[in-house]
C-alpha cells in the first residue's frame, strides 16, 4: 500500500486552514457578522519588495463580509474548501484545481460557478494562510515543463521512495518532467555540473537545442518554459538557482508577450504576487530575441498587431521594464513595427542557433 | 387654320370617376404591396364591424379567417361580426360604392375616419382577382338573411349586384364579408394581420376575436371587460377647426336662411352675441342668405373666425378607453407584472378636441436588449406603418428616458429596455401626416400631451425599478440568513468540533431592515348566490432590526366599500387607513389587512404602503 505522504508544509497548512474556520466560528460566537480579510489583488496593490527585489502585494485588503450575498457565499466556499483540503491531506491524496471545481458540484450553495472562481479561492487561501497551493495538495492541470542537463536530483515518488535521476543520462529526449510540487520534501538537488541555466520558451527550440547537443557542448541546463511558465517551473528555476548559483538566462520569441514571460520569471506575476519571493529569480537575464537582434541578424519577421503595440506601450510604463536597456529596445520595436520568433534563426540553417547565435549572445552578456 | 392644340387635348380630357381614379392609383388606398393589401383588407372590415357594434351597443364577437387559394398569392379574407347587420337596400351601397356614407359635417371620434372604407377592399379584390365580394347580412331574428355578390362599376362608382338570395343563417344578426384578393400573408412581420388583431384586442378589451390563419391555426383574443364603450357623441364643428373649403360647402348646403342663424346652429361655441360680433367684423349683414356670400365675403368670414376668441370646443364628445381598461387589455395580451397607464384630460388643438392615453409595460417576459416596442393607436385603431414619421414616436424620442431607468443613446431616440409603450390619440379629427393615415402629424399640442403622459409613466417605471432593486436586495439578505449563514455556522463548527452557535443576533445585524410585504387576493362574486366580489389585502410588517419598533403604517384605498380592517389600532383619514403598529420586538412580525367589496378583478392591483416613525431602511413601503 502507498505510504501517506504528509509533509511538514501540509501540516502547517492543516493548522492554518483550521484557523480560518476558527476565526469565523469565533465571530459568530461574539455575535459579529462573519468576515474574512484578503489582500487586494489588483495592479494598484503591487509594490516592489526591497528585501527580495520582487513584486509583492501591498497593504490594501478587501473584506469578504457575510453582509452581502457575494461575501457570504465566499465565506461558505472557503469553509467547504478548507474542509476538503484538510480531508485530502489527512488521506494523503491530492487533486487538480479542476477536480476541486467538479467536487464542488456537491457543495450546494457553495458550488463554484466556474473554475476561475475555485482557482482564485485557492489563491486567496494561500494569501490568508501564507502557505502554498502545493501545501494544500492542489495542483494545476498542466504540470511543469521539461529539463535536460547535467544535474542529479532525488524525487520522492508515490511509493514513498527516493528516486535518484540524472537529468542528462537517466532521461530520454524529452527530459525530466518537473512535478507540480518541487519543494524540498519532494525534489532535492544532489549535484550540478554546468555553466548556465537556459530557459527556452518554445518546445520547438528546446528540441532543436537538445538535438544539437547544446547542453553537452555548452554545459547548459535546458529548461522548457512552455509559454507562460507554470508555477512549478518558476519554482524549480528559483530553487535550482539558489542551489547552484548558476546564471539564469531566458531565450524567447521577440514579442511583448515573451518579455512578460521573462518578467514573471525574474520579478513575479500579479496573480501570484503573494509568493513572488518563492517563484521569482531576480538575477535572471534576458538573452533574446531582442528587437536589435531582428535588425542585426536580419531575421524574418511579422508585422506587429494592434494588440502587440498596446502591450509594448503598457510595458513602457511597467516598473519591471523600467531600465534604459528595455526602454530603448521597446522603442526600437515600436519604430520598426516587427516581431520575430526564436525559430526564425533557422533562416541560416539548423545549427546556426547553437553555433553562432547563442555563443555570440551569451558572450555579449558575459555568461560564456 | 390649324385647330388649337388645347382643342385636341380637350377631346381626350374627360371626367374620371372616383373609382376609376383609385383603380389606377391603388397605393392611395393603402394597397401599395401584397402584404399591406392583406392587412388593409382585414383592417377595413374589422374597423367597420367594431364601429357598427359600438353604435348599436353590442359586445363585438368577430371571426376573422384567411384562406389560401390554389392560385399563387391569392387569398380569401373573411370577417364575420355579430353587429346590427345592414338593411337590404343599403348593402350594395355600403360595399359597392366608394366614399358612400361619409357624413360630411358629422364630427365624431370614430374608427371609420381612418380608412377609405370597405368598398375600397371590394374594389381591390375585383381589380386583382376579377371576383366579386360576397356579403351576408341579417338585421334580426325575424328578418330574412341576404347573401349578395357585389362588384363596383368603376366608371359610374355604382354597385353591381351579380346575385342575391335569401339564405339560412344561424346568428340573430350580423354581417359577413368575404373578398378574394391578391396578397401575401406573413406571420413574423411587425405589420402582420396577427399583430394588428393583437393590438386591436389590447385597446378594445370589450372585443373578442377568433382568428384562423391560412395554415388553419386558430388564435383567440378573449374579452376582458363586458361593457361596450360609450358611443362618442357627435358635435358641430368649432370655428377654429374648420378649413376654408369646408366653410364654403357648409354655406352652400345649410338650411339656415340667415347668416346669424347659420353661425349659431351649424357651429359649436358661437352664441347669438358672438355671431353678431363676427358678422360685424367681417362686414356681412346678419340676415344675408348664406349661399349668397361672395368669395371675398367668405374669406372675410373665415378671417373673422381666426381673429375671435371662442370657448374651447366641448370635449365630452370624446370616448377615451380609460386607463383601467387599457391596463386590462395590456395584461391580457402581454405577460408582465408591471403595467401602468394614464389617461390625460381632454385638450384642444385648432378647435379640435383630442385626448391622449398612454400605457407602459415593463419587465416580465420582454426582451431586454432591443429597443422598446411602440404601439400607436388613433381612435382605437392600431397604426402599423410609418412609425418613424409619427408624432407619437417623436414624442417618445424627445424624452430623456435615462432618469426613468431605461437605456437611451445620448438621451435621445427610442429607448432600450424590456418595455413596451402604448399611446392612444383620440380625436374628432385626428391630424394625419398624409392621406394614407398611418402616422399622426406633429401638432405641438398633441406632442405636448403625449410627452406629459409618458413622463408620468416614466416616473412610475422608475419607482417600480427602485422597488424591484430594493426587493432584490431583501431577497439576497433572506438568502444569506436562511440558506448561507446556517451553513457557515454548521461547517465552521464541524471543522472546529464545537456546537453550532446561536444565529439570531447575527441575523438581525445582517438584515437590519423593516420589511413590509403586501399581497392581494381576489374572489369573484357569484350572482346566483348574491355574493359580491372581494379583494382581500394583506400586509405583514417584519422587524429585522435589533430593536423593538413602534410606528405608523398607512394604505391608500379606492372609492369602494372597505370592510374587516385589522388590527383595531387604525383610523380612517379620507381614503387612507392609518394604523398604529407595535412595538414589534426584533425578529418578530405583525399582520395587517382589510377587504374591498365590489371591485372587479385587477381594478385594485397595487397596494401603496406608507410608513412614518421608522428609522433605518424600510422595504415595501415609502415614507409618508
Amino acid at each position: 500500500m502507498a505510504k501517506k505522504n504528509i509533509f511538514k508544509g501540509n501540516q502547517v497548512a492543516m493548522e492554518r486552514l483550521r484557523e480560518i474556520a476558527g476565526s469565523i466560528y469565533d465571530q459568530l460566537m461574539k455575535e459579529e457578522i462573519p468576515a474574512l480579510e484578503v489582500s487586494s489583488r489588483t495592479k494598484n496593490n503591487i509594490v516592489l519588495s526591497d528585501e527580495h527585489n520582487v513584486w509583492k502585494y501591498g497593504e490594501d485588503v478587501v473584506q469578504r463580509s457575510a453582509k452581502d450575498l457575494g461575501g457570504a457565499t465566499g465565506i461558505l466556499r472557503s469553509l467547504y474548501t478548507v474542509d476538503f483540503i484538510r480531508d485530502m491531506i489527512k488521506d494523503g491524496k491530492s487533486s487538480t484545481l479542476r477536480e476541486m471545481y467538479y467536487i464542488s458540484e456537491g457543495w450546494n450553495k457553495a458550488k463554484f460557478p466556474a473554475q476561475d472562481d475555485s482557482n482564485k479561492l485557492a489563491e486567496d487561501l494561500e494569501i490568508i494562510t501564507r502557505c502554498m497551493r502545493e501545501d494544500f495538495k492542489l495542483r494545476p492541470e498542466e504540470d511543469g515543463a521539461r529539463v535536460i542537463g547535467n544535474i542529479t536530483i532525488e524525487e520522492l515518488n508515490r511509493k514513498g521512495d527516493l528516486k535518484r535521476i540524472n537529468c542528462k543520462d537517466d532521461v530520454g529526449d524529452s527530459g525530466y518532467g518537473i512535478p507540480y510540487n518541487v519543494e524540498q520534501e519532494k525534489v532535492r538537488f544532489k549535484s550540478v555540473d554546468a555553466d548556465l541555466i537556459l530557459a527556452v520558451e518554445t518546445g520547438g527550440m528546446f528540441d532543436r537545442l537538445v538535438e544539437n547537443g547544446f547542453d553537452d557542448k555548452s554545459r547548459a541546463i535546458l529548461v522548457h518554459l512552455k509559454g507562460q511558465p507554470a508555477r512549478s517551473t518558476r519554482r524549480f528555476i528559483k530553487r535550482l538557482y539558489e542551489y547552484s548559483n548558476l546564471p539564469v538566462v531566458l531565450f524567447t520569441d521577440g514579442d511583448p508577450w515573451s518579455y512578460r514571460i521573462f518578467a514573471s520569471v525574474a520579478y513575479g506575476a500579479i496573480k501570484t504576487a503573494h509568493i513572488s519571493e518563492y517563484l521569482a529569480t531576480p538575477s535572471a537575464q534576458y538573452l533574446g530575441i531582442t528587437p536589435s537582434d531582428i535588425i542585426n541578424y536580419e531575421l524574418p519577421s511579422d508585422k506587429l498587431t494592434d494588440q502587440d503595440v498596446s502591450a509594448l506601450k503598457a510595458e513602457l510604463t511597467d516598473p519591471r521594464f523600467d531600465s534604459d536597456h528595455w526602454r530603448s529596445e521597446i522603442n526600437l520595436q515600436l519604430k520598426i513595427k516587427k516581431k520575430s520568433e526564436q525559430q526564425a534563426l533557422a533562416k541560416y540553417g539548423l545549427d546556426y542557433v547553437t553555433d553562432r547565435y547563442l555563443p555570440e549572445k551569451l558572450s555579449e552578456i558575459n555568461v560564456l | 387654320m390649324a385647330t388649337p392644340y388645347a382643342e385636341k387635348m380637350a377631346q381626350s380630357q374627360k371626367e374620371i370617376s372616383i373609382s376609376d381614379f383609385f383603380a389606377k392609383n391603388r397605393q392611395i388606398l393603402g394597397f401599395d404591396n401584397p402584404s399591406k393589401a392583406m392587412l388593409v383588407s382585414v383592417k377595413e372590415a374589422v374597423d367597420n364591424s367594431l364601429d357598427a357594434c359600438e353604435e348599436a351597443q353590442i359586445l363585438p364577437s368577430l371571426q376573422v379567417k384567411i384562406v389560401r387559394c390554389t392560385q399563387k398569392d391569392r387569398f380569401i379574407t373573411k370577417v364575420r361580426d355579430n353587429g346590427p347587420g345592414i338593411v337590404k337596400k343599403q348593402i350594395p351601397n355600403v360595399f359597392g360604392r366608394l366614399l358612400y356614407g361619409s357624413r360630411f359635417y358629422a364630427i365624431r371620434q370614430s374608427r371609420g375616419q381612418q380608412g377609405i372604407g370597405i368598398s375600397a377592399v371590394v374594389l381591390y379584390g375585383q381589380l386583382t382577382t376579377g371576383k366579386p365580394a360576397t356579403v351576408i347580412s341579417k338585421i334580426g331574428e325575424d328578418h330574412p338573411c341576404y347573401r349578395m355578390e357585389i362588384m363596383i362599376d368603376t366608371k359610374r362608382n355604382r354597385p353591381q349586384v351579380l346575385s342575391e338570395q335569401v339564405v339560412l343563417w344561424e346568428p340573430p344578426h350580423g354581417t359577413e364579408i368575404e373578398v378574394e384578393i391578391e396578397g401575401r400573408y406573413s406571420k413574423e412581420k411587425k405589420q402582420s394581420v396577427l399583430e394588428y388583431l393583437k393590438a386591436t384586442a389590447i385597446v378594445n378589451p370589450h372585443v373578442e376575436i377568433a382568428f384562423e390563419d391560412p395554415d388553419g391555426e386558430v388564435r383567440r383574443f378573449e374579452r376582458a371587460v363586458h361593457k361596450v364603450p360609450d358611443q362618442a357623441k357627435e358635435i358641430k364643428p368649432h370655428p377654429h377647426g374648420i378649413e376654408l373649403g369646408v366653410l364654403k360647402s357648409m354655406l352652400h348646403n345649410t338650411e339656415a336662411r340667415k347668416m346669424s342663424s347659420f353661425l349659431t346652429t351649424e357651429f359649436s361655441r358661437i352664441s347669438p352675441r358672438g355671431a353678431k360680433d363676427i358678422l360685424e367684423r367681417a362686414g356681412i349683414g346678419e340676415s344675408k342668405k348664406p349661399h349668397l356670400l361672395s368669395p371675398e365675403e367668405i374669406q372675410k368670414l373665415y378671417d373673422a373666425f381666426q381673429g375671435t376668441n371662442f370657448m374651447s370646443p366641448p370635449t365630452d364628445c370624446l370616448s377615451p378607453i380609460g386607463d383601467n381598461l387599457i391596463r386590462k387589455g395590456l395584461r391580457k395580451e402581454i405577460d408582465s407584472k408591471f403595467a401602468y397607464t394614464v389617461t390625460r384630460e381632454p385638450s384642444v388643438f385648432r378647435g379640435t378636441p383630442f385626448q391622449v392615453e398612454a400605457g407602459i409595460v415593463y419587465g416580465g417576459e420582454m426582451e431586454t436588449g432591443g429597443p422598446v416596442k411602440i404601439l400607436r393607436f388613433a381612435n382605437r385603431v392600431p397604426l402599423l406603418y410609418q412609425q418613424g414619421g409619427c408624432a407619437i414616436t417623436h414624442a417618445i424620442e424627445n424624452i430623456n428616458w435615462r432618469p426613468y431607468g431605461l437605456e437611451q443613446k445620448g438621451g435621445k431616440g427610442i429607448p432600450y429596455g424590456p418595455a413596451m409603450i402604448l399611446v392612444h390619440v383620440a380625436s374628432t379629427n385626428v391630424p394625419f401626416t398624409s392621406e394614407s393615415k398611418e402616422a399622426v402629424a406633429d401638432v405641438d399640442e398633441i406632442i405636448d400631451e403625449i410627452t406629459r403622459a409618458l413622463q408620468a409613466l416614466g416616473r412610475r417605471v422608475k419607482s417600480h425599478i427602485n422597488k424591484r432593486q430594493k426587493l432584490q436586495k431583501v431577497s439576497e439578505k433572506y438568502s444569506i440568513v436562511r440558506e448561507i449563514l446556517p451553513e457557515i455556522a454548521k461547517k465552521s463548527s464541524s471543522i472546529m468540533g464545537k456546537p453550532i452557535p446561536p444565529l439570531d443576533p447575527v441575523i438581525t445585524k445582517i438584515m437590519n431592515i423593516m420589511v413590509i410585504d403586501s399581497g392581494i387576493h381576489f374572489t369573484e362574486g357569484k350572482q346566483k348566490e348574491g355574493t359580491d366580489s372581494v379583494t382581500e389585502v394583506t400586509l405583514k410588517a417584519q422587524n429585522y432590526t435589533g430593536k423593538p419598533r413602534r410606528f405608523k403604517i398607512a394604505v391608500k384605498v379606492p372609492q369602494a366599500l372597505i370592510q374587516g380592517i385589522y388590527p383595531d389600532s387604525y383610523r380612517m383619514k379620507g381614503d387612507v387607513i392609518e394604523w398604529e403598529i407595535g412595538p414589534i420586538p426584533p425578529a418578530k412580525f405583525e399582520h395587517l389587512g382589510f377587504s374591498i367589496i365590489g371591485l372587479e378583478k385587477d381594478d385594485y392591483d397595487e397596494v401603496e404602503v406608507f410608513y412614518s416613525n421608522l428609522p433605518g431602511e424600510v422595504i415595501g413601503a415609502d415614507p409618508l
